[in-house]
């Protein structure tokens, strides 16, 4: 009885010892790293998998569900511990604004020339000093056609909903993309100073979300696929995929305008291995490594030959390719702290 | 006792209740293990019973993350119930075989906060620490978090037990000219050693449990099993997350199991104080 | 927390008195630099002013206390008022705490009675029956609850076959499946210490009053209610104070909607909100009535004969 005990309690010792040695042994095998900030389900695990192999970088990555929440994290402390991270075009902007972002000249990227032309000199980062396109894309929303059988081009449907569709709609937890849509809805402009328009803006949304059933960004997809939502607030290519997953849905370029964006990889201040970040935006300039990615998650590149390299569907999904008679779609703005200051209470007044 | 004694000790509708209560915490674990051995993808309609998605665990485009996560999880668990059951051990003894001092409910207290302390509570405040002092988020800061909240869960099982053991053991030891250490190691702890192991092993689960503090603690590239389900989850109850979680159950079982049998054989109001 | 168990009795030997500090400074060291110094810091926190967008400034302010008690509308220039968004959440996870505490002692104190006056033998296999979904993973037990009841689960898809409901019962995403929820997690925590207290009751003082011609429920009521409870009471607390800060419940089963107070701190920490010092504040107010709670626990386990 006592040997089984003893011996019981240094298998324990054994085991602790071994695990912290191989930890160490981890920590030395550490030369080529890369940490990767990045969305959630946005790049197709095997793209990861070439990169390691072509350059023997060990890549880990977390992911986060918002904008908001990414920048949260890395104020919080994450600075440091990342090398790129994947904000949208407004985001990206607040990041330079913050000093969050490290810059690189356009000669240490060699494919840097694969930009296209319209997508190198962008407001949010003029002349490309701290990011790389990733993919663009619209934000608006997907209608279950077995539900609703109405006009869907209408902001309405998500602000002012018909009886019928109450409760069954799911809204992104994006503030700044809601924010954005209800402006259109509203016709007013974004980040207005103005007192009337904010207020109006103010109790349509407080109208609205009683007749909201969740916001969810991470689930927007499911929740369309598993029926809990028969109207969700979602981006293009998400919503083809909720559609090739089997929900009879539609995605709506409504009249009131949408949002367009584009996501960027950036170079992130205190990058613990710049040059790995910098090969790894590199190989994301490489046509055919970025059309994994558009044909992964269903949006646009922003790299000079791509087309040809895309899956036959893609090329035709009606949420890649707007109505001809759709309006043209607007970036999100980065508000400044005034505007950004009602902002908040709206949205926690919205999700309280 | 007499079958009068029985009877009166019977209320009527309170066996129907307790069926009740096991139904009510068992229904949904059993639904999702038997929805993990569904074939069919779609998580709601049955397709027949199937093992891919336990080979999916094991074999799929995301399993490499999740045994990442899981040998994350493990060996955080370990070292954690280590740190947590000596420091315990060590509180345990302090505060039963020292007889009565000043501050010993206030001690009582400090060891017991993390247990107090709302979980959310600790979280935030551990963030707002570990990011004033500049102390960066990663591996190390889930370890120390988990020691901390752990060392609650080692030390009341090996408190009970050491209460239930009679002082005279170690005091006849000393008096035949043993010294503490040794009245210790060859007296009070193989007599103590259920406690000890009951002790560490709810440390080990509830380490292998937390989602909180770990979500808030976590550095770059780091999960553990929960944080990694957690962020699947978000994007929809797949069946390869059923699996994953129907096997975190049998560990769980087998742990209670364990833990529960190693109670029964050495002291059975240990085990009762450590739930 | 179980009962009695951990009061310390006052019969314990002495023999490493001497050795006590060496003894106890370790578990100080530990909990007080990683629990107690950082729990203060956050009290320091929450008096801070906010950074635009995350952070803090090392400035003295009342912003966060303010903002979350007081209300001057949208534009802050209207008149005073007391701000009720956040005093609602409170509210909120007071009600649902106290609910789901409430239901778990109606089944739990039934079930716990039951299984401690089974023979040991099967007493033996209920107990751990109980026991283990309290060590299954809560964030597990968590999504099986989301799953069984949403709205396309096998909840909904049953009652339909079965011809009992025509539209699917819908549950998640409303403040019943965030109370069936916490009702779920904590149910074992209600259990359990009602458990070991009625374990220790001596049935003696049953068949005494049977003698005295009392029936079930008057011997129930007037006999073994307040023998046991301190069980009661220790259930009670173990359900509701961690119902009260629950997460994963709200967030899972709430769909982010229904805030409880534990969803609306972390929203400060990772969400859009980005305001540590409004976090660090709704904390400190969490802490604080959680505090309330235990010294009331306290104070009656003390008066205890």
């Amino acid at each position: 009885m006592t040997i089984t005990k003893h011996s019981g309690k240094r298998n324990i010792l054994t085991a602790a010892m071994a695990a912290s040695l191989m930890l160490g042994a981890g920590a030395v095998q550490a030369e080529g790293k890369l940490s990767i900030y990045h969305w959630f389900e946005y790049i197709p695990q095997d793209l990861l998998d070439k990169f390691s192999a072509e350059h023997d970088i060990e890549v880990t990555m977390d992911t986060f569900d918002s904008n908001e929440s990414m920048l949260a994290s890395l104020k919080a402390g994450k600075l440091g511990s990342y090398d790129v991270s994947v904000p949208g075009d407004y985001m990206v902007e607040i990041m330079r604004n913050d000093g969050l972002l490290d810059s690189f000249d356009s000669s240490e990227l060699a494919n840097f020339g694969n930009i296209e032309e319209k997508w190198v000199d962008v407001d949010f980062d003029p002349g490309r000093k701290h990011s790389i396109p990733y993919q663009w894309g619209s934000t608006s929303f997907s209608v279950n056609r077995d539900v609703f059988d109405g006009n869907i081009r209408t902001t309405s449907l998500l602000f002012d909903p018909p009886e019928s569709l109450e409760g069954k709609i799911n809204m992104l937890d994006s503030q700044g993309e809601v924010m954005a849509l209800a402006s259109m809805h509203l016709g007013i402009s974004q980040c207005t100073t103005d007192r009337a328009e904010l207020e109006s803006l103010f109790s349509l949304l407080l109208a609205a979300k009683p007749k909201w059933a969740s916001f969810n960004s991470d689930g927007a997809k499911d929740v369309l696929v598993s029926g809990d939502a028969a109207v969700g607030m979602i981006w293009n290519g998400f919503g083809a995929k909720a559609r090739a997953e089997g929900a009879n849905i539609e995605y709506s370029y409504p009249d009131e305008g949408y949002v367009v964006w584009m996501d960027n990889v950036v170079l992130l201040k205190d990058a613990p291995n710049r040059a790995n970040a910098l090969k790894f935006m590199d190989f994301l300039l490489v046509p055919e490594n970025i059309a994994a990615v558009t044909n992964f998650a269903q949006y646009t590149a922003g790299v000079k030959g791509v087309s040809d390299l895309l899956d036959a569907e893609l090329k035709a999904s009606p949420e890649a390719n707007p109505p001809a008679d759709a309006p043209a779609g607007t970036f999100v703005q980065a508000c400044g702290e005034e505007t950004q200051v009602f902002y908040d209470k709206i949205w926690t007044a919205l999700k309280k | 006792m007499s079958s009068v004694g029985e009877r009166i000790k019977s209320y009527p509708g309170f066996g129907v209740l307790a069926a009740v209560c096991l139904v009510l915490l068992y229904a949904p674990l059993l639904i999702v293990m038997i929805y993990s051995f569904n074939e069919s993808p779609s998580i709601t309609r049955w397709g027949g019973f199937s093992l891919t998605w336990y080979v999916d665990v094991f074999t799929g485009s995301e399993s490499s993350k999740f045994k990442v996560a899981a040998w994350n999880s493990i060996s955080i668990a370990l070292m954690a119930t280590i740190g947590a059951t000596t420091i315990a051990t060590a509180a345990a003894i302090g505060m039963t075989r020292s007889g009565y001092w000043r501050g010993k409910s206030l001690s009582f207290a400090l060891i017991n906060l993390p247990i107090m302390v709302p979980e959310i509570v600790t979280a935030v405040a551990t963030l707002i620490f570990f990011s004033a002092i500049g102390f960066k988020t990663g591996y190390l800061s889930i370890l120390l978090a988990h020691i901390v909240f752990c060392i609650p869960f080692a030390y009341l099982p090996i408190a009970a037990r050491l209460q239930g053991i009679s002082s005279s053991y170690e005091e006849a030891a000393i008096d035949l000219y043993a010294s503490r250490w040794q009245a210790f190691r060859y007296v009070l702890l193989p007599i103590l050693l259920p406690g000890v192991v009951s002790g560490a092993l709810l440390a080990f689960i509830v380490s292998l449990d937390d989602f909180l503090i770990t979500n808030f603690v976590k550095g770059a590239g780091v999960e553990t099993l929960p944080t990694a389900i957690f962020g699947a989850v978000k994007q929809g109850i797949k069946p390869n997350i059923m699996a994953i979680s129907t096997l975190m159950l049998l560990v769980s079982v087998l742990f209670v199991t364990v833990s529960w049998w190693i109670g029964r054989v050495g002291d059975k109001s240990s085990v009762v104080a450590s739930k | 927390m179980a009962g009695g168990t951990l009061q310390n009795t006052g019969v314990d030997g002495a023999a490493f008195a001497g050795l006590r500090h060496r003894l106890l400074f370790p578990s100080w060291l530990t909990i007080g630099v990683l629990l107690v110094i950082p729990v203060l810091l956050m009290l320091v926190y929450s008096f801070l002013t906010k950074e635009f967008r995350g952070g803090v400034v090392w400035e003295f302010s009342l912003a966060a206390y303010d903002q979350f008690f007081f209300d001057r509308g949208l534009f802050g220039d209207e008149p005073v008022k007391i701000e009720w968004t956040y005093i609602n959440i409170f509210i909120r996870s007071i009600v649902q705490a106290s609910l789901a505490t409430v239901f778990c002692l109606l089944i739990g104190f039934p079930t716990a009675y039951y299984i401690a006056t089974r023979p040991a033998s099967s007493r033996a296999i209920w107990l751990f029956m109980i026991t283990v979904p309290y060590w299954v993973n809560l964030l597990i037990r968590t999504v099986s609850m989301k799953f069984l009841i949403r709205d396309t689960g096998p909840l909904n898809h049953w009652l339909m076959q079965a011809g009992l409901i025509s539209e699917p019962f819908h549950i998640i995403n409303t403040n019943i499946a965030v109370q069936l929820g916490l009702f779920y997690s904590y149910l074992p925590f209600m259990v359990l210490p009602i458990y070991a207290a009625v374990e220790r009751f001596d049935f003696a003082l049953v068949e005494a009053a049977h003698d005295l011609y009392a029936n079930r429920w008057t011997t129930l009521r007037r006999i073994l209610i307040p023998v046991v409870r301190p069980g009661v009471i220790a259930g009670c607390i173990l359900v509701f104070v961690p119902s009260l800060g629950a997460f994963l419940a709200p967030d899972l089963l709430g769909g982010a909607k229904n805030f409880m107070i534990g969803s609306l701190i972390e929203e400060q920490f990772r969400g859009s909100a980005g305001n540590w010092p409004f976090g660090a504040a709704a904390s400190m107010i969490l802490l604080s009535l959680v505090l309330l709670v235990l010294m009331y626990y306290a104070r009656s386990e003390s008066r205890r004969p």
